[in-house]
């Protein structure tokens, strides 16, 4: 199938093919990194993808990557908050936790090609297949964290509130994490070839989300644990992260070009400032900088999964990234004999 | 790593019972599809009778100004894709150039004798100007077809290739797709049933080959189904029975991998030593193909990928980091109270 697009990159491809040298070199204009693995030489079909785009909606499906780590990581700050009897933390982390799995479920079912399907995810279950299991996590999940955010919201029912909190929490940290599964269990280089790190950094980005969260709606006298969060979650996304583009060679390309490039400079920025200035915000009367570390860490972490996202549609879109890697893989292969 | 050494090879590896593994006790013989480039001319009966058989819908009528390609590649409303390659390079053990000693008195001329005789000629004939075939001829421009030959030939071949879903050993699609919509048939090949899938995309990016795609008015994912339709009443598949060439040739796979190795070594010893076979190993990293291909060159140039390995073998190693990064993220919330503020 030609999308009209597609046509005009393909004509101005045409020749490559008949030389013996016919990868398309695109020459772009970024500026600033050097690429990490050089231009490699490769022959390609005109220039055109030899895997289908991802068809997922960036706001529906990197939007998802990104409540559902809110969600999971506020889950455990809500059961920290209830377990430490702290209730003016605990209630935003609950009603965060609801909110954000409601909000991503609902943006689940919209980016499906039959919304009114929407129950035959629960038709089977398939543990190879990770949308499976996650459909199952988040039946178990979002009924507990919205039974939670209820019952501290109405005052009553504490015991089974603290029972679904607690639930909750057991099960919020495989919510953050599973969407990692989630997009590296696909061909898309970009997210395949991070199928070790990726987990951590949405583990660090989810934790830096929720501690946003509650340092924009928790006073500071009890947004201590929030705030610890943020520096450690902080730590652990940009460390995977480092370690995750390192190991990933060619495939780690896409994540410092064109938008994807520009979200993670973004991202870099804004978590690494929020947690710095969370750290830095636990004077009582200092409200404002805590809200403004809280902002930022949430947008630290959204523009994060949007990279994430655009790195591996984009890694998708150039056949260079599936041909290449394998190429070697095979020569490597056959050099041993 | 332990995430390939599946002991049922469920997830990777040779798996020699592939409707057995998906629980069919007493399967028919995996069936799939060899196709032959070599004798492929590029007719596209295959997409045009894949289409009619299947009412598969018309995808646009664009000219790609690429080739005599206008149809792209593999996607939810084309599930046949002729591929046209147009190379500055000699067939192997070709006679180039159209003249023939018998030209003047056409009637002596046998000409499926001749037609008979293509291709199995080892040495080439006499006069031949073919240069060896990874070398261009002195004075070519790079890059470019030119006439090159001192009598004014042309150095030039056209690979065609019919591609078409895989339906792979280990099928990715079908290990991930959420609802049960994809599933192995009794014939060992690959199915989506239309009225469970919900259209999640999911199998889009998992496929390592670029075949399955949605169908954007329609939502849900499509592809080829080996004319599931047509085996359960022991016909062919629309394209093989299209085919005038018999490039694709339909049957059961050990069978048509025991052919394709006899083509390939009788190709080889007509000097075609660009011919090889490509997804017919049980030991590539899909655990082999249904439909596998001779091809002319590196599977690159005709759009595919060189050495492809399904997503879900490394699922095992996915799993495990991300219950030890769950577990991390618990203990960095603990870690977050328990010192309490001062």
């Amino acid at each position: 199938m030609i999308e009209p697009d597609e046509t005009r990159g393909a004509e101005a491809a045409r020749d490559a093919v008949t030389g013996e040298r016919a990868g398309r070199r695109r020459r772009r204009r970024g500026r600033g990194e050097q690429p990490m693995v050089p231009d490699a030489a490769f022959s390609s079909y005109y220039g055109r993808p030899v895997l289908n785009e991802p068809t997922w909606r960036a706001l529906d499906i990197a939007g998802y990557l990104y409540l559902g780590g809110l969600a999971g990581a506020s889950s455990l700050l809500a059961a920290g908050a209830e377990a430490t009897g702290r209730p003016a933390l605990g209630r935003p982390a609950k009603l965060g936790a609801a909110g954000a799995i409601s909000l991503s479920l609902a943006a689940l079912v919209h980016d499906l090609g039959r919304p009114a399907r929407f129950l035959n995810m629960l038709r089977v279950f398939k543990p190879t297949s990770p949308m499976s299991v996650g459909s199952w996590l988040l039946a178990g999940y979002a009924p507990l964290t919205v039974a939670a955010a209820a019952a501290d919201v109405a005052g009553r029912y504490r015991l089974p509130g603290s029972a679904a909190t607690a639930a909750a929490a057991v099960l919020g940290p495989a919510v953050a994490t599973y969407t990692a599964v989630l997009v590296a269990d696909t061909a898309v280089p970009s997210w395949h070839e991070g199928y070790r790190e990726l987990p951590f950094v949405f583990a660090g980005s989810g934790a830096t989300a929720a501690a946003g969260l509650a340092l924009v709606a928790a006073p500071v006298g009890e947004a201590g644990p929030a705030r610890r969060m943020a520096v450690l979650g902080a730590a652990l996304e940009l460390g995977a992260f480092q370690v995750m583009k390192r190991r990933m060679g060619l495939a780690a390309e896409p994540f410092e070009q064109g938008r994807a490039h520009r979200l993670l400079r973004v991202a870099e920025v804004l978590t690494s400032g929020g947690a710095a200035l969370a750290a830095l915000s636990g004077r009582p009367r200092d409200r404002r900088s805590a809200a403004v570390a809280g902002a930022a860490l949430l947008g630290g972490s959204a523009a994060l999964r949007f990279a994430v996202f655009h790195a591996g549609v984009a890694s998708a879109r150039d056949p260079k990234y599936t041909v290449v890697p394998q190429r070697e893989r095979l020569r490597a292969r056959s050099a041993d004999g | 790593m332990s995430g390939r050494e599946d002991p049922g090879h469920l997830l990777y590896g040779p798996q020699p019972d592939v409707a057995g593994a998906a629980g069919y006790p007493d399967a028919p013989p995996r069936v799939g599809f060899f196709t032959d480039t070599s004798v492929c001319i590029g007719c596209k009966a295959c997409e045009v009778a894949c289409k009619e058989w299947n009412a598969v819908p018309e995808d646009g009528l664009r000219l790609t100004g690429m080739s005599y390609d206008n149809t792209g590649g593999l996607g939810a409303d084309t599930w046949r894709h002729v591929a046209f390659i147009e190379q500055r390079k000699p067939l192997g053990g070709q006679e180039p150039g159209v003249w023939h000693e018998n030209a003047e008195n056409a009637e002596d001329t046998d000409v499926f004798a001749a037609a008979a005789r293509l291709g199995t000629d080892a040495a080439p004939g006499p006069g031949t100007t073919t240069p060896p075939p990874d070398r261009a001829p002195e004075g070519t421009p790079a890059g470019q077809i030119s006439p090159v030959a001192p009598d004014g030939r042309t150095e030039l071949r056209w690979l065609m290739s019919s591609d078409v879903c895989k339906h792979c050993t280990h099928a990715a699609c079908l290990d991930v797709c959420p609802t049960g919509a994809l599933f192995r048939t009794e014939f060992g090949t690959v199915v989506v049933q239309e009225d469970v899938c919900n259209g999640c995309g999911y199998c889009v990016p998992a496929c390592p080959y670029g075949v399955i795609d949605q169908r954007r008015d329609d939502g849900r994912a499509w592809k080829c189904t080996l004319c599931y339709d047509r085996l359960g009443a022991g016909m062919e598949p629309a394209c093989a029975k299209a085919c005038p060439t018999d490039s694709i040739q339909f049957g059961p796979l050990a069978e048509l991998r025991e052919r394709a190795a006899a083509r390939v070594a009788r190709l080889h010893a007509a000097g075609v030593t660009d011919a090889r076979l490509y997804g017919e190993s049980p030991d590539d990293g899909v655990g082999g193909d249904g439909a596998f291909f001779l091809l002319l060159d590196e599977p690159e140039v005709y759009g595919l990928p060189p050495d492809p390995v399904v997503t879900t073998r490394d699922l095992p190693g996915m799993w495990r980091h991300a219950a030890l990064a769950a577990v991390s993220l618990a203990a960095l919330a603990v870690g977050g109270f328990v010192r309490r503020p001062r």
